[in-house]
């Protein structure tokens, strides 16, 4: 590396080539060689045996199962999360009251609480031994949503939260003076202003969504067929042995994945929010 | 009355932001709500939008008991301090938003926009959105927005207080020719006196949760009912246990006049007001202003001795303190 020259040293935030180069290579480096490198050696290992082999092993009735599934389960989560956490940071942004500073640290427990815990919790609560045992839960698709939404619960509010929170509420109020009914203003002032914010919080809560293991593997009993989501598929293709089907469908989670990241990357540019 | 809010209380927690407040304003009239800032000024404000419930109390619009109602039905316009706009809607749609929530139908909706737009001067601006306007224009958007639904009461919530001197002048001065023109029934909350003087026909000085004053703004400067409203609403100084305006403290420099002594101890040329700080020599500075032409008939020097007296023609009536 060549030393940094007196008149470049006036220009502090200016580094020579030849330290940006290394330091753009090093990160790039980084993330080649611990997300392309991988991510690429599934599509890889995938396709090795050539295209129709990897098509065959990804629609097989358990991995379109699988898939469908784990479509079904994002449909019903994410929107609920969608709901719930927009009327959570409405309530937090608009009112203060006893527990309020608890009720905004709860929103986090689910980044904090390793999903396989959320997993058990349902477990203690709607298994056979639980507080209200019932069969249609555990080991079934009731159970895999709940998971589900409990993991996701905290991106839309975390997003809608601090756009409600720096608007504040005097154009909320503003229309309510000059007229609007509650659910006017709702739809014509609130929804519209935290638009990009529940646009965020929705596509992260579905990639999270989409790509859940330890909560769903522990409540679902990953019966085939029945209750194995693709993640759980993944896993059950592995173990048994099946690396292309694996693979496959690992490279269906990931397209699923990068879809979500691409849309929202797109948004993100139209919004001029990068 | 277009407006009367009887004994009005309202806390908040521990503090008591109006503590049985009345005021009454005149049918199309423009009233100055005046105070510093945490004097309750804005809450009653508030309180008569419906923006906040009071504790007690009652609230009458055109004589109508309002207290219970909701802000959306008591036909009032409320404009904030910081203009409120709706970010994601064109200049055009914000003053047209009182009339399509009433589903007004849309020709005239637009014919009323485009006549409020001209009114306030942003006729050529409407497809712009409130971002690319200037504080000024954003604040006379939002006057427009709260004309459109021909509200019984205009209510301005320190219009002009996240704008620039330059800016508020013009609007000052602009608002009161708007007034005159519309007639609409105007209260407007503000914490500068020389912005109530200028533009309002009656001032009501607020402090701590009460009402000080509820007079023409010539009364509220000439006769103030308490040392507080004397002090808020103009200059004051000390003369002996006397709270005077320094314009009526006198300075003589021929001997042998009745008057005290004082000493004076700076002179500030001010453009065409001169400011003397004078000491007596028992007793607290004061200050006497001069106008110009006053100063330089006296030719007084700094350290010279002088007498002073109050004018006693002219005098601002002392308030009685309480």
């Amino acid at each position: 590396m060549k030393l940094v020259s007196p008149a470049r040293r006036d220009a502090p935030s200016s580094r020579s080539p030849s330290a940006t180069l290394l330091l753009r290579s090093v990160a790039l480096g980084y993330l080649a060689a611990l997300l392309v490198v991988p991510v690429g050696m599934v599509f890889y290992r995938a396709f090795e045996k050539g295209f129709g082999t990897a098509w065959d092993a990804v629609t097989t009735p358990p991995a379109q199962h699988a898939f469908f599934l784990t479509i079904t389960v994002a449909l019903i989560a994410v929107p609920a999360n969608a709901i719930f956490g927009v009327l959570t940071a409405w309530v937090l942004a608009h009112y203060d009251f006893r527990g309020k500073r608890l009720l905004d640290v709860l929103i986090d427990l689910p980044f904090a609480v390793s999903p396989v815990v959320v997993g058990l919790a349902l477990i203690l609560v709607w298994g056979r031994d639980g507080w209200f045992p019932s069969t249609d839960v555990i080991f079934s698709t009731p159970g895999i949503v709940l998971a589900t939404i409990f993991v996701s619960l905290p991106f839309v509010v975390r997003e809608v939260l601090p756009v409600l929170e720096e608007e504040g509420t005097d154009q909320e109020q503003a229309a309510a003076t000059l007229g609007a009914r509650g659910w006017q203003v709702f739809w014509r002032i609130t929804l519209p202003t935290i638009r990009w914010g529940l646009t965020y919080g929705v596509i992260l809560s579905t990639a999270r969504a989409i790509g859940e293991f330890g909560a769903v593997a522990v409540v679902s009993g990953k019966i085939q067929g029945r209750t194995e989501t693709l993640t759980l598929y993944v896993e059950d293709r592995f173990q048994s042995l099946d690396l292309t089907g694996a693979y496959a469908a690992g490279v269906v989670l990931a397209l699923l994945g990068v879809t979500v990241l691409a849309i929202m990357t797109l948004l993100q540019r139209r919004h001029g929010r990068i | 009355m277009a407006i009367e809010a009887r004994n009005i209380s309202k806390r908040f927690g521990d503090y008591l932001a109006l503590d049985d407040v009345s005021v009454l304003v005149p049918e199309g009239s423009l009233t100055a709500l005046l105070g510093p800032s945490g004097s309750g000024k804005s809450t009653l404000l508030r309180v008569i939008a419906g923006l906040e419930v009071p504790d007690a109390g009652t609230v009458l619009i055109e004589g109508e008991d309002v207290t219970r109602r909701p802000a959306r039905t008591r036909e009032v316009g409320f404009v904030f301090q910081h203009y409120a706009a709706f970010k994601h809607m064109t200049v055009a749609d914000n003053v047209a938003f009182g009339m399509t929530v009433r589903k007004r139908p849309k020709d005239q909706v637009r014919a009323r926009v485009s006549e409020l737009l001209e009114l306030v001067g942003l006729a050529h601006l409407g497809k712009r959105y409130p971002s690319q306007l200037s504080g000024g224009q954003r604040q006379r958007m939002a006057l427009a927005r709260a004309l459109a639904v021909e509200p019984r009461v205009l209510l301005l919530d320190e219009p002009f207080g996240a704008l620039d001197a330059r800016v508020r002048e013009e609007l000052r001065a602009w608002l009161r020719r708007l007034h005159d023109e519309v007639h609409v029934t105007t209260i407007f909350v503000t914490h500068d006196q020389e912005e109530a003087m200028e533009i309002a026909e009656q001032i009501v000085v607020v402090n701590e949760g009460r009402i000080e004053q509820s007079a023409s703004p010539a009364q509220i400067y000439d006769q103030p009912a308490t040392p507080f409203v004397m002090s808020f609403v103009g200059p004051v100084t000390r003369v002996g246990d006397r709270l005077v305006r320094p314009h009526d403290v006198q300075v003589l420099t021929e001997p042998g006049e009745s008057g005290e002594e004082a000493v004076v101890t700076r002179i500030a040329r001010l453009g065409f007001e001169v400011r003397l700080e004078l000491l007596p020599p028992e007793g607290e500075p004061l200050t006497a202003q001069l106008s110009r032409t006053e100063f330089e008939q006296l030719e007084v020097t700094e350290g010279q001795i002088v007498q002073i007296r109050v004018d006693p023609t002219g005098v601002t009536k002392e308030p009685v303190s309480s």
